[in-house]
């Protein structure tokens, strides 16, 4: 099917994932809220199982969209290779959230129907953020991610520490998307479109068509991605945020926030702004060292585990930095493979320290993980796994993934980076190996639950996450293949339009933005 | 370019100095004498009761956020009813749309027991 945008219908097929997953998530808060008899039973866990067919149904559909075709490279709504890839890793990451956070949410007494209903919400948010060729629309999928997060980070009403979190997130991030939208006005006022394609055309290969207004706007661009990627400097919320939300919320952020906001990242500045890579690529250089050496600083000395992980994931946003930072075709690809990867091994990660942390949240000290290897082998095992491929040990997706990156990096040019890469996963060695070491060669301390509580589901998403981490790392062809896809289609010069080519007639309004007059020069 | 908004400048600052003036020579020149009663803070009103941070019921805040929930769709619809002919069919289809997700947002509040007073 060929979509061209030329009637409203075609909107929704080509949304057709979007679409199923925001009626899905209104049914699910019907469905829940009919289901109780008095409003403070909790949720049935029907409604699990119902949010996960909505994620399959989702998926389905994104399957689907491979069978379209779009009529032009600069449709509102994209429709490559990079889009679907994305879509299955945010729904990939909604399915582990849900298998993971059962039985917790069920024992803390939150809300599951709810939760989970902000969570497809969220999800909407994400594939809209990284799906989309529009600003306007970006910047709608970006408060479409955010808003239900925030209330998702404060989900646990009874703790102190989440309505902290919640507050500061919800501050910071309430700020960072006012960078954001000023970026998009003056990039607007430059430019004088938001269609991504359509800004490339207008500052031209070189960039010396460039208005100064757009430059000022691609740079508050990048404060409110490198806010929402958690990129140092604009990092400080993230510890706090991560440690008061309840943990399996946090692993939702660390993996499926931090890939869209990446993923929508990618998509901005190497569609929109290539002309400009001499400006950003330099400005992501420095990004990159920043967070990689601060992360991991302070991630050596961080007892609890939680705070650790999420110093982890802040490091992690430095290393798919310097693949963003290489802007090619094979920088591209390895940061697609290094987002699922990342996906995996940090919800994998985190979920072990749900299950470890119990009820209420106590176990948190890296001193709760001692002996844990030989009284759970099978946690054990797969927490050594998350954490070796995080710190990224041969033959684990982590280590693949990494070289891709520095292959990237080095093929750019850019020696430095891929030092300081090195350098800095050697010093996430001690922090990540800690913890196994702790697992494997300490005695239990007294009073420890025992044994740690792993509800079914849980371990088989443990389980599977874990072995593709391993696959992964052992045969990654695969999925190399569909992140070159994916990035091939990103980086494809739009042949089919150039700039003031006269005006096409016909089409419905809005239809074919390509074939717009030449717009005024600017001055 | 700039000379054209030149008289707009001058009124700021005679506005300016205008206001700072006349609290400035009120300061000076009139004569000050406070009694207790002139200095409450409503001269002639009741006299105020505890302290004004009290705490409220969340109930204010339910009926508030139920209330700008539907002050939008008061915003939205009365452009779409004033273009309607216009809009024609589409228009008509996306407002259905948009009530009906108003819809299930408003039966989840009531169900969920915002509107209870009690």
């Amino acid at each position: 099917m060929n979509i061209d945008f030329s009637s409203q219908i075609q909107y929704i097929v080509a949304l057709l994932p979007e679409v199923l997953l925001t009626v899905w998530a209104m049914l699910i808060l019907l469905v829940d809220v009919f289901q109780k008899e008095d409003r403070s039973e909790p949720s049935s866990p029907a409604i699990a199982w119902l949010t996960l067919l909505g994620l399959l149904l989702a998926g389905a559909a994104n399957l689907w969209l491979l069978t379209l075709r779009e009529a032009t490279p600069t449709g509102v709504i994209a429709l490559d290779g990079f889009r679907v890839f994305t879509n299955f890793l945010f729904l990939l990451a909604g399915v582990l959230f849900v298998l993971i956070s059962t039985r917790y949410l069920e024992e803390e007494r939150l809300r599951l129907g709810e939760l989970y209903v902000l969570m497809l919400l969220s999800t909407v948010g994400m594939m809209l953020f990284a799906g989309t060729r529009d600003l306007m629309l970006i910047f709608l999928g970006l408060e479409l991610l955010s808003v239900p997060i925030y209330v998702l980070t404060g989900a646990n009403r009874r703790s102190r520490l989440s309505a902290e979190g919640a507050i500061k997130y919800f501050l910071l991030g309430a700020f960072s998307s006012a960078f954001f939208l000023f970026g998009i006005a003056l990039v607007y006022g430059g430019a004088r479109t938001t269609n991504l394609t359509l800004v490339a055309q207008a500052i031209g290969v070189d960039g010396l068509r460039a208005n100064p207004l757009v430059t000022i706007g691609m740079a508050l661009l990048a404060v409110g991605f490198g806010f929402k990627v958690a990129a140092v400097p604009f990092h400080m919320w993230t510890p706090d945020a991560y440690e008061g939300a309840p943990a399996p919320v946090t692993a939702f952020m660390a993996a499926s926030v931090k890939a869209a906001a990446f993923a929508a990242f990618l998509r901005v500045f190497l569609t929109a702004f290539p002309g400009l890579y001499d400006t950003w690529g330099r400005m992501v250089f420095w990004l990159a060292i920043l967070t990689m050496v601060v992360a991991n600083l302070t991630a050596l000395v961080e007892p609890n585990v939680k705070r650790m992980l999420a110093y982890s994931s802040i490091a992690h946003a430095g290393y798919l930095l310097v693949a963003l930072a290489s802007a090619s075709v094979i920088g591209a690809a390895s940061f697609l493979f290094y987002l699922v990867i990342y996906t995996l091994m940090t919800i994998g990660a985190f979920a072990v320290m749900v299950a470890v942390a119990g009820r209420g949240e106590e176990w948190l000290d890296i001193e709760s993980y001692s002996g844990l290897g030989w009284r759970q082998p099978l946690l054990g095992v797969v927490m050594t796994i998350f954490l070796l491929s995080l710190a990224g040990f041969p033959f684990t997706g982590g280590f693949i993934g990494k070289v891709f990156i520095l292959r990237a990096a080095v093929e750019k040019g850019m020696n430095w980076l891929a030092v300081i890469l090195v350098l800095t996963s050697l010093v996430s060695y001690w922090y990540y190996l800690r913890v196994a070491w702790y697992m494997w060669f300490r005695e239990a301390p007294a009073g420890a639950p025992q044994p740690v509580r792993t509800p079914r589901a849980m371990t088989a998403a443990l389980v599977a996450a874990a072995i593709l981490v391993v696959a992964l790392g052992v045969a990654p062809g695969g999925l190399l293949r569909a992140a070159q896809d994916g990035a091939s289609a990103l980086l494809q010069a739009p042949a089919a339009c150039t700039y003031g080519r006269s005006p096409a007639r016909g089409g419905g309004a809005g239809a074919d933005v390509c074939h717009l007059t030449p717009r005024r020069p600017l001055g | 370019m700039l000379e054209a908004y030149a008289p707009i400048l001058v009124l700021l600052a005679i506005s300016v100095l205008n206001a700072v003036g006349m609290v400035v020579a009120s300061h000076f020149l009139g004569p000050i004498r406070p009694t207790p009663v002139k200095r409450s803070p409503y001269e002639s009103g009741i006299t105020p009761l505890g302290d004004t941070r009290e705490r409220f019921s969340v109930k204010f805040y339910m009926v508030a956020i139920l209330f700008i929930v539907f002050d939008l769709e008061t915003v939205f619809l009365i452009p779409w009813a004033v273009s309607f002919r216009t809009l024609g069919l589409f228009g008509f289809v996306e407002m259905l749309i948009f009530i009906a997700v108003l819809v299930v947002g408003f039966v989840y509040a009531w169900k969920k027991g915002a509107l209870q007073w009690e």
